[in-house]
């Protein structure tokens, strides 16, 4: 395990070393890339200026709205859809194409019907995460085996109850898994709002720094976001892997 | 209710329903802020052909994106997925990936390849090859051990492991990959439309924003809807076809 | 002095692990007489299947070494070896003709002889109305049979089974057995055949080998004494009987000793 590790960090450390040699080199122009190291320095001196914390806040605060929305209405919703075969039938081909629909086509209207702010970004990042979390929900219920719905109804309980104590929970690492999309999701949804149109927050300011070519800004805050991201995935990826390795000991 | 079992019913009932919510919103909204059914197919009828050039655009950037997008993908997604411990090191590293807002790259694929095809391009490939590579590499690792040891008993070479084991028996999952990589890529092309170019149906679709022309960000959008519906629809009913035999 | 087709001398398997690993099997001696079918039985874990597949090619033995027609078996299959899995070991993307001249097909051999073989392959197997169907519209049974069939068609001269009839009901093993003891008298082929079940090899095999619990040694080699014109009603003969009480008072104790927890 500890030889992953060591790979992993390697995988990670030659490019960057590499891309850091060759900007020290003079091999890439330094207005186009400048050395890793020097957006590290860079990010560091923001973050202790604390120009950008009203911005990191707000976007921080659009994604948790974002990705709480979207796991709550997802998984209701997915219940729900599970329990409606008809309904069912008649949502899964518009489950299935989704992801194929560019939802940044949407954002205009968005803006038009909220006004520019915090609402439409928030929709985007929502509408991007929720559908990941209906097909989580499904395919988690889809796997309950049939005797534990048997079981369920021999103790007497009705649907509501079924679903919240027996088949959400059995069903619960592979709702895990639409979490850790929705969480990725709503992320990239409002950064990706903010960039293209906004006054406000982490992708507003990349933006603007790209539009004044302000490359001792942007690329600070294009590693900020990418660290973040990261982070984020890296931190829900071992809780899954927690939950996961529980259920497999108590099998 | 038995009209529904049809063949395609449930999928026109469902255009149908998203057609009145369409229609409801706009009679909420009205026509600042969305065009109505009507007007965007009036639009479609009377101008489809002013659209050609930006359709041409679009497409040529993304069928070049998708090229890439899946080639790459199947490679790293083949290279690590042949070794347990590749596999091991590879994937949570590609799950991060996947998880970047790539739109924050935008910058840095601009300046790399300046504005043009090249950059549209770049930021199609860098949307959709992640979840090929990802759905490849599990893929090659769900391959059944039995089917492995099989291959060396009927003594094939490496090359023919590969070839007629290893990619037809991963092949359902590898297509799952690219339909999501298909679905990315074609968003991360309009993207990069959006900002760095003068051309295709993503820029019409932000100067139509920036002009708050309703009727053409609507024409556009049902125009990418519908191509991406058929698509990911034919792709998906392959994939049901070959895990159907399975 | 009769022909021996596999020779193992010495075989021992030990799984790499920490305080020198887990000792799996052997040392194990043992000769496979050129067209025998030869029985192993043994408790769930004492490595018959490792036992077969160091005998394939398929692993190699940590000590000890194994040959096959007078030549040690390096890395990779040796030619004229088949091997039939307990596992589905169907192609599931291939029809069921494409999956019986698989292998077939990447050898040097003619079109029109790969036709004829298919052809006897199905009519052996009983699998003619199938040659265009896909796996997956078939039973556990009818699957392995395909697998079978897919190992016949090379002509092989040592056949391995790894338990082939495991996951089947008891009435399709007898008749498989019936099948397979066929095939065996019409090929030639030498035959080892791994199995949990006593009366299978009882009935089956010329020679049963007996194996320990963990790490498997072969404790006992008995001869069943049955004709080559053996099929599966000597089940009801009380010699069959006697060869599995023989078999069961010899495994029964090493069975209990597998289940126990280890010191």
């Amino acid at each position: 395990m500890n030889k992953i590790t060591l790979y992993r960090i390697l995988a990670v450390a030659i490019p960057l070393a590499l891309i850091e040699l060759a900007c020290r080199l003079g091999w890439i122009n330094r207005l186009t890339l400048p050395p890793p190291s020097e957006m590290v320095v860079g990010l560091w001196g923001i973050l202790k200026s604390g120009r950008m914390n009203a911005a990191m806040l707000e976007t921080l605060r659009n994604v948790i709205v974002a990705f709480a929305g979207s796991v709550v209405a997802g998984i209701a919703a997915g219940a729900l859809v599970h329990g409606v075969a008809p309904v069912r039938r008649l949502l899964e081909p518009l489950f299935s194409t989704y992801y194929a629909v560019p939802i940044y086509g949407f954002y205009p209207l968005f803006i038009v019907m909220f006004g520019l702010g915090d609402k439409p970004e928030i929709l985007i990042g929502f509408m991007l995460a929720v559908v990941a979390v209906i097909t989580a929900t499904l395919a988690g219920l889809d796997g309950v085996p049939r005797v534990l719905v048997k079981t369920a109804r021999v103790l007497r309980l009705g649907p509501v109850r079924t679903a919240w104590q027996v088949t959400l929970p059995y069903a619960a690492p592979q709702l895990f898994t639409g979490v850790k999309l929705a969480a990725a999701y709503s992320f990239i949804g409002v950064i990706g709002a903010e960039f293209i149109m906004s006054q406000s927050g982490l992708g507003y300011e990349i933006r603007f720094a790209y539009d004044n070519l302000d490359n001792n800004v942007m690329y600070p805050l294009i590693l900020l976001v990418l660290v973040v991201a990261v982070a984020m995935n890296g931190a829900l990826d071992a809780w899954d892997r927690r939950l996961r390795e529980r259920r497999r000991a108590g099998r | 209710m038995n009209l529904l079992k049809l063949p395609g019913a449930s999928a026109a009932l469902l255009v149908l329903i998203l057609l009145v919510a369409w229609q409801l919103t706009f009679m909420a909204v009205g026509a600042v802020a969305i065009a109505s059914p009507a007007a965007t197919f009036a639009y479609l009828a009377q101008h489809l052909a002013d659209l050609g050039p930006h359709i041409w655009a679009t497409g040529q950037a993304f069928l070049y994106a998708l090229a890439i997008a899946i080639a790459g993908g199947l490679v790293l997604g083949l290279a690590t997925g042949l070794s347990a411990t590749a596999a091991e090191t590879a994937e949570p590293l590609l799950l991060a990936a996947n998880s970047i807002p790539k739109i924050a790259l935008y910058p840095v694929v601009l300046l790399l390849f300046g504005i043009g095809l090249p950059a549209k391009v770049a930021f199609g490939a860098i949307h959709g090859v992640i979840p090929v590579a990802i759905f490849t590499m599990n893929a090659a690792r769900g391959v059944p051990p039995v089917l492995l040891k099989t291959a060396a008993v009927l003594r094939l070479s490496p090359m023919d492991r590969i070839r007629s084991i290893l990619l037809p028996s991963a092949l359902p999952e590898v297509l799952t990959g690219v339909r999501l990589g298909f679905s990315l890529t074609l968003i991360g092309t309009i993207l990069g439309e959006m900002f760095g170019s003068q051309s295709g149906l993503g820029y019409l679709l932000m100067t139509s924003i920036g002009l708050q022309n309703t009727q053409i960000i609507m024409a556009v959008t049902v125009l990418l809807i519908a191509f991406a519906a058929i698509v990911s629809t034919a792709l998906l009913a392959w994939e049901r076809r070959l895990r159907r035999r399975r | 002095m009769e022909d021996v087709q596999v020779r193992l001398k010495g075989v021992t398997r030990v799984y790499p692990g920490k305080a020198g690993g887990v000792h799996a099997l052997g040392p194990v001696d043992l000769d496979l007489k050129k067209g025998e079918f030869f029985a192993v039985v043994g408790p769930s874990g004492c490595g018959k299947s490792t036992l077969l597949e160091m005998i394939a090619g398929l692993a190699p033995p940590t000590e000890g070494s194994v040959e096959f027609e007078g030549r040690a078996i390096g890395a990779g299959v040796p030619d004229g070896v088949g091997v039939v899995f307990q596992e589905n070991a169907c192609f599931p993307w291939l029809t069921v003709a494409d999956n019986i001249t698989f292998g077939l097909e990447r050898q040097p051999v003619a079109r029109d002889e790969v036709g004829r073989r298919l052809e006897r392959a199905l009519q052996l197997m009983g699998l003619q109305d199938f040659a265009k169907a896909y796996p997956a519209q078939l039973s556990g049974g009818m699957r392995q049979r395909v697998c079978i069939a897919r190992t016949l068609v090379m002509e092989p001269r040592l056949i391995l089974l790894d338990e082939p009839f495991g996951a089947l009901d008891q009435q399709t093993r007898l008749l498989m057995g019936d099948e397979l003891l066929r095939l065996w008298r019409a090929t030639g082929a030498t035959v080892l055949l791994i199995t949990h079940a006593l009366d299978e090899a009882a009935m089956l095999a010329d020679r049963v080998g007996v194996m320990s619990s963990r790490p498997g040694r072969i404790l006992e080699v008995i001869e069943t004494g049955w004709g080559p014109d053996r099929d599966s009603r000597i089940v009801s003969d009380p010699a069959f009987g006697a060869v599995t009480g023989r078999l069961w008072s010899l495994l029964r104790e090493q069975s209990l000793s597998a289940l126990s927890p280890a010191p």
